[in-house]
């Protein structure tokens, strides 16, 4: 489905991402991990058009680098960012209508059944999104991206700063997703969640991917996770 | 005394929301896309000069729709083919390119319908004495500027938050990367704004522009005024250019009757040597055209974020 092939940013001088190689399938969960700064986010961000870039960035059979970002977005590709960006002025209602592509659009989604998803939302629909909670706020985020009907959603960092238990929420939401038939690429700092559902693990050290193989595969190589992930 | 009292109230209130119709165009360019549009002005003496050669090829209802709608298509196109080349260059670009604008169609209307004042008259049906006190009346058209200002807002507010694009809007104006990456058309939504509010600019100049003559100096007598509004209420701020604009609507006209001199205020008599005599002795209708930049002054040194705004001016 996603196909990234060399792929390099700048910010100024530096060279943040120096040639990624990596693939997500049909409906496959892929998890990026990494040490802060490695490039993790500035890849997302790449592929949703957001960094300029050299390389190429292929979806679904189509080059899409150098689109802006919202024509990415009309190829079928989400993101939730770790800065999670919700509209603080806007209800809980209103931000989930923004997700929405267009009026009318009909997919795997409604908000409907985000409510079901999270009671909480629903109680507070016409709440301004500012005073929610985190935990709340990432949720939102999520269930907005969700809204357009991605065919692969990049969710990046999306535990962070959260309470184990909604931690756990945040894992069961993603195997939801993924049951949906959406494919994930989860950006993660810590092993903590998702173990159960990642087909792929990727590991990323200065800029490139320095390992990609199974979770069980990451658990054997000792070696890769105390170089490039354990503190 | 109450007439002249309840004259200068309406006229107040009349060229205030006159003015908020000017600066809640700038405000909503501002707020959402950074840019200080300096040719608002400029658009809104446009939406004057096509409001009366519409009304002279047609009538005045014709024009008060067609005119706002061709100023706000210009607006928009400036801003899809032009101004968007230089957003990524900051806002010293966009200001000066805004600048030449206003220049351009200043002499682009002298060019077209002369140097001198046109002779943009009030629609006949809207021309007759609404009210009087005191055998003193009071023109209908003034009070149906107010009703126009007041229908726009209106309606820019429900389209700003009842309906879909207005929720987009308001969206990007604090998120417009993550609006982009929800999969909306930043580039057209800016055109849309841009063009929105040089619209609203073209409304003030279609109901204005027969009141206030239209000539080719109208958008520098109301160009620097519409600044001070914004800075006075608070950049990107709505409530604050509403209370700004008609604070100073009021505050001029009741000034400009004000014959008394900041003197003759205190009860004191100057002789001819007196120092500040000539400033002392003059009337305060004379320093109505300057209290507003004083106001803005004052504003900038003690209150910069203005009366209700967020960011620092």
């Amino acid at each position: 489905m996603l196909e990234v092939t060399d792929l390099h940013a700048y910010y100024g001088k530096s060279h943040v991402l120096q040639g990624v190689n990596l693939t997500v399938g049909d409906n496959q969960v892929v998890r990026l991990l990494g040490r802060n700064g490695v490039g993790r986010s500035t890849t997302t961000k790449a592929i949703m058009g957001m960094v300029r870039v050299a390389g190429s960035v292929r979806f679904k059979g189509r080059e899409i680098s150098g689109l802006p970002p919202y024509e990415i977005a009309r190829c079928g590709i989400g993101i939730v960012p770790e800065s999670r960006n919700i509209f603080p002025t806007l209800t809980v209602y209103e931000n989930l209508l923004i997700g929405m592509k267009s009026k009318n659009q009909k997919g795997r989604w409604s908000v409907d059944a985000t409510f079901d998803l999270f009671p909480n939302l629903k109680e507070r629909a016409r709440t301004a999104a500012g005073v929610l909670s985190g935990g709340e706020q990432q949720m939102l985020s999520i269930c907005r991206t969700l809204m357009g009907d991605p065919d692969l959603v990049m969710v990046d960092e999306p535990t962070e700063g959260l309470a184990p238990q909604l931690v756990e929420q945040v894992g069961v939401l993603l195997e939801k997703i993924a049951a949906q038939g959406v494919a994930i690429l989860l950006v993660e700092q810590k092993l903590q969640i998702a173990l159960r559902i990642s087909h792929q693990v990727l590991v990323m050290g200065h800029g490139r991917i320095v390992f990609s193989g199974t979770p069980k595969d990451l658990l054997a190589q000792e070696s890769v996770r105390r170089e490039w992930l354990e503190v | 005394m109450l007439h002249s009292l309840v004259f200068v109230l309406v006229n107040g209130l009349v060229y205030g929301l006159l003015l908020f119709l000017l600066s809640s165009g700038l405000t909503l360019i501002f707020s959402m896309m950074g840019v200080l549009n300096f040719a608002q002005a400029s658009f809104y003496m446009l939406g004057a000069y096509l409001g009366y050669q519409i009304m002279a090829w047609t009538d005045y209802w014709v024009a008060l729709f067609v005119a706002p709608v061709a100023v706000g298509l210009l607006g928009a196109a400036v801003e899809r083919y032009v101004l968007s080349k230089t957003h990524h260059r900051g806002q010293v670009a966009e200001l000066l390119l805004t600048f030449g604008l206003s220049y351009l169609i200043v002499e682009g209307v002298k060019l077209v319908w002369g140097v001198n004042a046109v002779n943009y008259g009030m629609p006949p049906s809207l021309n007759f004495p609404i009210f009087a006190i005191n055998g003193v009346s009071y023109p209908a058209y003034n009070v149906f500027m107010m009703v126009v200002s007041v229908a726009i807002f209106a309606l820019l507010y429900v389209l700003l938050t009842k309906t879909r694009i207005g929720i987009i809007i308001q969206a990007a104006l604090s998120d417009r990367d993550m609006v982009g990456m929800l999969g909306h058309n930043i580039p057209r939504i800016f055109a849309l704004v841009f063009g929105i509010g040089c619209a609203l600019a073209g409304v003030a100049g279609v109901v204005g522009g027969n009141i206030l003559v239209t000539e080719p100096s109208m958008a520098l007598s109301l160009g620097p005024i519409i600044f001070v509004v914004v800075v006075i209420g608070g950049m990107g701020s709505f409530g604050g250019a509403l209370v700004a604009s008609l604070l100073i609507g009021l505050l001029q006209n009741y000034m400009t009757t004000l014959n008394v001199s900041l003197a003759g205020l205190v009860g004191v008599s100057l002789g001819s040597h007196a120092p500040f005599r000539e400033l002392l002795n003059q009337p305060l209708s004379q320093l109505a055209a300057i209290m507003p930049y004083f106001l803005m002054i004052l504003i900038l040194a003690f209150r910069p974020k203005g009366l209700m705004g967020k960011v620092e001016s």
